[in-house]
């Protein structure tokens, strides 16, 4: 079963990525035309800086926020129980489906939001938010994500959370140690292999964003917010060339395994 | 740490502020798909049924199909997995489960082309059967991790006494080994429904005609095959109308998940 679904289609990709393989027809070894177009193509160098723009962003927010909820409800206290389901709630709903929540949520024909800042007097008129400027597509597509994956982020970083033991906060207390430098001495050098965990899950995610884009912006306004699976998709099923769109995966694969090895020896050695 | 009232005031405002805005999306799209020029009322729901483009009762039962399917398969061979990599020994067994890791490591999306065209050799191409079997492919890394926690947890004291009483190996695994994981498998399962029930970019590729469309395709499809106006409250209500299931089964298995993912998942 993995052999079949998992080493097959690895070994396949490649081995396409190195023909000219169209949707119908016969295949026919083209090596290496199809990683030779990757340099040439506009499209894919925009979506690639887009792709890694929206990564950085996403990283650096999501895991701030989830962080943030995570301390936030880390003991228990009345309440804490119907906190952290709240913020977890989100995760039960599809990511499709919330792509199609927020596409309503920040429409200016049934979403509050236009109405609501409108009536703040923070804008003029009607905003489309996912597709008026490319800063503004991108910002929800941030949005969205934060909202449906902060709560399972704060779940992961909780149980971090709670592996440490309670006898080190207390011997920090009586060292005479300070909220700031309990936090930054104890408790984020302890967490370190949650804190690569959820790194990796995060970049991962992000660099293969698809749905949020697809669905949300389409891409737009101007290919501006088109990510490199997007690219991958519009290869194979609208351009029905699929040994380019293996080429690019292969790439992205590489990236990502590479990026991955190296996000874990560099936390692993200074944790130790 | 001690708490002053400022600060448990502040922690009581920042979190009721903060469930707040995570709560309003869900609940506006519950007003919102009953919202209606005249008042409230199903219109919505019904134009989601019944449109053109609409949700057809053949997609609820494309869902369902591939829903069972995956969270059946899934569980099967996570039990199985699991149980073989947590109790026994034999040659191998590092590889395998590293290789099964493996899969974390290199995310489905990238080599979904690829099995695009192998399930086409397999006679597999829009088929339900081949979408669940990619599914449960991609739910093994999670799911056979946390059933190994899950086994290597369980007493061996319980085991041993189980085969002195007689029980045969299967006769051990079903009576005493499953109902001591159930956590573990209430978390992989209902994680396997989640992901399976409202997936979007595998059967987008794998599935081509429309009749073989998953509700989440079809709903989808609303919004991407308009060309002119969106009817957003359709959408509204095909949102609620996906949400629904997974909210009451997250509901009501929501304690065991959380415990189950919390003590398996992030171990080791």
């Amino acid at each position: 079963m993995v052999g079949l679904f998992f080493l097959v289609p690895l070994a396949l990709v490649v081995w396409m990525s190195l023909h000219r393989w169209p949707l119908l027809g016969k295949a026919k070894f083209n090596a290496p035309a199809n990683y030779s177009g990757i340099a040439e193509d506009e499209l894919l160098r925009s979506a690639a800086w887009f792709t890694v723009k929206y990564t950085v962003i996403i990283t650096v927010l999501l895991f701030v926020v989830a962080f943030g909820l995570a301390l936030l409800v880390q003991h228990r206290r009345p309440g804490v129980g119907f906190f952290r389901t709240a913020f977890f709630l989100p995760m039960a709903v599809g990511f499709a489906s919330a792509s199609l929540l927020f596409l309503g949520l920040l429409s200016d024909e049934i979403g509050p939001v236009t109405d609501l800042l409108s009536w703040l007097g923070l804008v003029d008129g009607y905003v489309s938010w996912t597709s008026g400027s490319p800063d503004s597509a991108l910002g929800s597509a941030v949005l969205l994500v934060l909202w449906r994956f902060a709560g399972f982020t704060m779940l992961i970083l909780l149980t971090g959370l709670h592996a440490i033991p309670p006898d080190v906060y207390e011997a920090a207390r009586v060292d005479g140690a300070n909220r700031w430098q309990t936090f930054r001495r104890i408790t984020v050098p302890l967490m370190r292999p949650t804190i690569a965990l959820v790194l990796t899950l995060m970049t991962t995610g992000s660099l293969l964003a698809f749905d949020q884009f697809w669905i949300l912006t389409r891409g737009g306004p101007d290919n501006s917010t088109t990510s490199l699976v997007m690219v991958i998709y519009r290869e194979a099923f609208i351009r029905l060339d699929l040994g380019s769109a293996a080429g690019i995966s292969v790439v992205l694969l590489v990236v990502l395994v590479v990026f991955n090895a190296l996000q874990f020896r560099v936390l692993r050695r200074r944790s130790s | 740490m001690k708490t002053t009232a400022g600060s448990r005031r502040g922690y009581y405002v920042t979190g009721a502020a903060l469930a707040i805005l995570f709560l309003f999306p869900l609940v506006w799209a519950g007003f919102a798909s009953v919202r209606t020029d005249t008042g409230f009322g199903l219109e919505n729901y019904d134009r989601l049924f019944t449109s053109a483009n609409g949700v057809r009762l053949q997609h609820v039962l494309n869902s369902v199909v591939v829903s069972a399917l995956t969270v059946g398969g899934t569980l099967f061979i996570a039990t199985l997995g699991g149980y073989a990599f947590g109790r026994f020994r034999f040659p191998g067994r590092d590889v395998l489960f590293l290789l099964t890791l493996a899969i974390l490591m290199v995310p489905y999306a990238t080599i979904l082309i690829a099995l695009y065209v192998l399930l086409g050799w397999l006679g597999l191409e829009d088929s339900l059967v081949g979408l669940s079997l990619v599914l449960i492919t991609f739910q093994l890394p999670f799911s056979v991790f946390m059933m190994r926690n899950s086994f290597e947890a369980v007493p061996v004291e319980l085991e041993e006494s189980a085969r002195v009483d007689g029980c045969t190996s299967v006769g051990t695994l079903v009576r005493i080994m499953l109902p001591a994981v159930r956590p573990g498998l209430v978390t992989v399962g209902l994680f396997a429904f989640l992901t399976s029930w409202s997936e979007f970019f595998a059967p987008l590729i794998l599935l081509n005609s429309t009749d073989k469309f998953t509700t989440t395709l079809a709903v989808v499809n609303l919004r991407t095959a308009s060309h002119g106006s969106i009817d957003y409250a359709a959408l509204e209500a095909g949102v609620v109308f996906m949400a629904v299931p997974c909210l009451v089964l997250f509901a009501a298995m929501q304690r065991s998940y959380v415990r189950g993912f919390t003590s398996g998942a992030v171990k080791g």
